[in-house]
């Protein structure tokens, strides 16, 4: 038995399957809510929220949270929200049953934890940052991209992609 | 767009319900994928590991097709959609902060849900500093509002821009990300695989 999860561990699917898979959730998605998908916002509508909680006159006085509370009535009520946790529960779920559900540190055994710790947290920072700048994080601005053939999704997508071949170059220690 | 929910056939307490469901599919399939290691989806930008890149640009083709299928259905209204406004100078200056952002840390915000799903201390570590990163930002708002707001051409679409119909469109896209998936094949040859 635990060899057969041993052997499962590393295994996972044919990716044009996955993609696949993934596009047909997404054209229900669209079907069902008319929305797409991106974790990026469900991480923004719970800052909103937490600045709401702690300094509630702030939010009132901010023209940038008060039109993200314009468009959802309660941050913590969007559906990206819910989506997130149901992406947390579906990823649990697949991890479970590959048997690769466990507690550690994941990096290129060359580099220290410290070193790959500390580029974490400046890759997030320049991510929340980010995309907020360009009004979505990679998922939701490419499939805004791909969906509604949006200018500002594809020009996010390209560059996004471009800027990260150029930087592969310079963080190469980090990861081969 | 009109959809089952802002038609009213689904009641919008069912409407979270669906979310979660949504979120579950999509979360099952990306780390069965495998998108909750940052080193498979790290791989696409060093050429031992195309995986993340095959399976993103197989899941766009496959929606922008299947939209402009169930639009010629009449399942959905495909040129009702609302198009974002292009603001041109914050997209790319934030573009450019999630590409190295995503080389330096191996994550993008959907993968470290992914990964923190599975017991990843990386992953919780990237979602902590990215939420920092939207409230550093949300605090600096008055100062950076300005720039937030440069550039703006209005909502236009990618094959208004190019001139063709989005069949057209959708035809071009697809050829090009047949010619990656193959040239990923190309590049994933000449280099020696990478074990993680």
């Amino acid at each position: 038995m635990n060899l057969f999860f041993e052997e499962k561990k590393h295994v996972y699917w044919n990716p044009y399957f996955g993609g696949f898979l993934l596009g047909i959730i997404i054209l229900s998605a669209v079907y069902i809510s008319g929305r797409s998908i991106g974790a990026g916002d469900a991480m923004k509508d719970s800052v909103i929220a937490g600045i709401d909680m702690v300094a509630p006159h702030y939010t009132e006085n901010s023209n940038f949270i008060s039109d993200q509370k314009e468009a959802e009535k309660s941050p913590l009520n969007s559906w990206i929200v819910f989506q997130v946790l149901g992406v947390f529960a579906g990823a649990f779920l697949s991890g479970i049953l590959n048997n690769r559900v466990k507690v550690r540190l994941q990096k290129f055994p060359k580099i220290s934890s410290k070193t790959r710790i500390t580029w974490i947290i400046i890759g997030g920072l320049l991510f929340g940052i980010g995309s907020q700048f360009a009004r979505g994080c990679i998922s939701s601005s490419t499939f805004s991209g791909f969906v509604v053939l949006s200018l500002g999704g594809v020009i996010s997508m390209v560059t996004v992609f471009v800027t990260a071949i150029i930087a592969a170059y310079f963080f190469r220690k980090l990861w081969v | 767009m009109e959809s089952f929910i802002s038609t009213g056939l689904i009641s919008s307490e069912w409407s979270s319900v669906f979310a979660v469901g949504i979120g579950g599919a999509i979360g099952f399939v990306l780390e069965s994928s495998g998108f909750s290691s940052s080193r498979k989806v790290a791989g696409s930008f060093y050429g031992y590991d195309f995986t993340s890149l095959r399976v993103f640009l197989m899941a766009g083709i496959t929606s922008l097709i299947g939209l402009l299928y169930m639009d010629f259905f009449g399942w959905i209204d495909f040129f009702s959609f609302n198009i974002p406004d292009t603001y041109i100078w914050p997209t790319i200056l934030g573009s450019v902060f999630m590409g190295v952002g995503f080389v330096a840390s191996g994550f993008c915000p959907g993968t470290s849900i992914l990964s923190a799903a599975i017991g990843k201390l990386d992953g919780w570590i990237f979602i902590g500093s990215t939420i920092v990163g939207i409230l550093v930002f949300t605090l600096l708002f008055p100062l950076l509002e300005p720039l937030y707001n440069a550039g703006n051409l209005g909502a236009l679409t990618i094959n208004d821009v190019l001139g063709v119909s989005p069949y057209v469109y959708a035809f071009i896209v697809t050829l090009i990300v047949i010619a990656l998936f193959y040239l990923a094949t190309l590049i994933r040859r000449r280099k020696t695989s990478v074990k993680y």
